[in-house]
């Protein structure tokens, strides 16, 4: 009876549970999903990770390039994330050019790791004028249950951690490129933001990490990102109004799930030898 | 043809009373500024000029239609070139700020397009684009929960914060954000924020640009105003 009543009036279903200050999946009303990291996965890449959330999967892999440097900006290299949606994920994607929920997010990723900071562009230097690298970071969504966008965060960053470049020498002299394959240095990542995600359900209730049953049901969303102390975004793309408590609340379990994420994060990577 | 120029003396007062930092570039409208459209408006604040366009309610694309309300549409076009991801982005945080302005219950089936031209950017752009389409919607007379108004704010590195900061003051800031209020209860319904800041920070932009705000839909009442009264 419940499932029959879950596909006919799914907003009933869930406000009986979310009066008891429950969800459907058994979670608290801010609780995540189990998450699970696996860095290093792709051999083939420059950094890798998978992201699992729930049945959320998120697949990151780093390739580096070398190439010439903007012209007026000789010392900046560059950083090309893209988020695939493909109909791989979700039914709700059909084959073709990128959805505009995918371009959104890939807009999204710029905007993390520009706000962060937490790769100096400079430090992609390889010869002043000449050569820089160029970090192209694809991201996969493997399978679709809401909630990408913490997923894609957390998977970026787990990569970016993971991220060994080649050693590049540029003679002065004759100009000539040499790639030492055998030495690898890592690349600098100052810092660690994490990306929490709201949905508000009936125009009060806040939930966090949602399904995507919830995100369909959902009349508006607020992603936080933190890093330490310090906000890195506040994203409230429209939807229901919120009270500034409301938001609030947000920003602090926001605080408590970048500290969790960030032990994740340096948990996993030192479980792992590289 | 409906249309004049609205530079309100209420807002000047208010802007050389109110404290240095929640003064507002002066704002400029003109409403049915286009003759074929069902709404239009163009809205300069300070430098910074954007040209909304309202349709509707409208017939919507089948793939669209949803059967309990109706769909928004929104179109940014940017002063040059094709619309790029960061375009797509804007597009999306106003199309779902308006969806929740306006009483879409009312017209099921049905679209409302909100179409928005760049004309000059010069600083708190997304905030003046959404100004305009709230009154390029109040001029094709749709049905609305609440208005919307948007004010950005810059913080810059002594601490000090700006409100509808100008370009060049965008670039130097070391955060930006946008807040979008609602007309009812003065809550929260867009933010968009650029930039590393404290949570005190954040609390001290929210207060002010809210602030702020009151003068922008008594803008908007004033513009009204005066286009209603131009018609009588």
């Amino acid at each position: 009876m419940a499932e029959e009543i879950r596909l006919a009036q799914p907003k009933e279903y869930y406000r009986a549970f979310l009066e008891k200050e429950v969800r459907p999946d058994d979670r608290e009303l801010g609780e995540f999903r189990p998450t699970v990291l696996n860095i290093g996965c792709v051999s083939t890449a420059e950094g890798s990770s998978l992201v699992k959330l729930g049945n959320t999967t998120v697949m990151c892999g780093i390739k580096a390039e070398v190439a010439e440097p903007r012209y007026g900006r000789p010392t900046e290299g560059y950083i090309v994330p893209n988020v695939e949606l493909s109909p791989l994920s979700s039914p709700n994607f059909r084959p073709g050019p990128p959805p505009e929920q995918a371009q959104v997010l890939s807009q999204n990723m710029v905007d993390f790791l520009d706000t962060s900071q937490c790769i100096k562009l400079d430090s992609l230097c390889i010869s002043s004028g000449k050569l820089v690298w160029v970090l192209y970071i694809d991201l996969v969504c493997l399978d679709y249950d809401g909630n990408v966008m913490d997923a894609c965060t957390l998977a970026l960053m787990a990569a970016l951690k993971n991220t060994s470049l080649p050693v590049v020498t540029v003679d002065e002299d004759t100009g000539d490129v040499k790639t030492h394959l055998s030495t690898h240095s890592s690349l600098s990542v100052d810092s660690c933001p994490v990306s929490t995600t709201f949905i508000v359900f009936d125009n009060t209730v806040l939930l966090v990490d949602p399904t995507r049953e919830e995100e369909l049901l959902a009349t508006g969303a607020v992603t936080v990102v933190t890093e330490g102390d310090n906000l890195c975004s506040v994203y409230k793309p429209g939807g229901s109004p919120l009270t500034d408590e409301q938001v609030e609340m947000c920003v602090e379990r926001a605080f408590v799930r970048g500290k969790e994420a960030t032990a994740l994060i340096t948990d996993t990577l030192c479980s792992i030898d590289r | 043809m409906a249309s004049f120029i609205v530079l309100t003396e209420e807002q000047q007062r208010l802007q050389r009373e109110a404290p240095p930092e929640a003064v507002l570039r002066c704002l400029t409208s003109e409403l049915g500024c286009l003759t074929r459209q069902d709404g239009s408006a163009s809205l300069s604040q300070g430098d910074t000029t954007v040209t909304a366009v309202a349709y509707g309610p409208a017939e919507v694309r089948m793939a669209r239609e949803r059967i309990d309300r109706a769909t928004v549409e929104v179109v940014y076009k940017p002063k040059v070139g094709l619309p790029r991801p960061v375009d797509r982005k804007k597009e999306n945080i106003i199309r779902n700020t308006l969806e929740s302005a306006i009483m879409g219950s009312a017209h099921p089936r049905s679209a409302i397009s909100v179409i928005i031209q760049e004309t000059e950017d010069l600083g708190s752009n997304l905030a003046c684009c959404i100004n305009a389409a709230c009154l390029a919607l109040l001029d094709a007379a749709v049905g609305l929960n609440f208005m919307v108004a948007a004010v950005a704010s810059a913080v810059m590195e002594d601490g000090k914060i700006v409100t509808d900061p100008e370009k060049k003051v965008e670039e130097k800031a070391v955060a930006v954000m946008t807040f979008v209020f609602e007309s009812v209860d003065h809550k929260l319904v867009s933010v968009l924020t650029y930039g590393k800041f404290t949570q005190e920070q954040y609390k001290v932009c929210r207060d002010l640009c809210r602030q702020t705000a009151q003068s922008v839909f008594a803008f908007y009442r004033e513009s009204l105003e005066k286009k209603l009264l131009k018609t009588v």
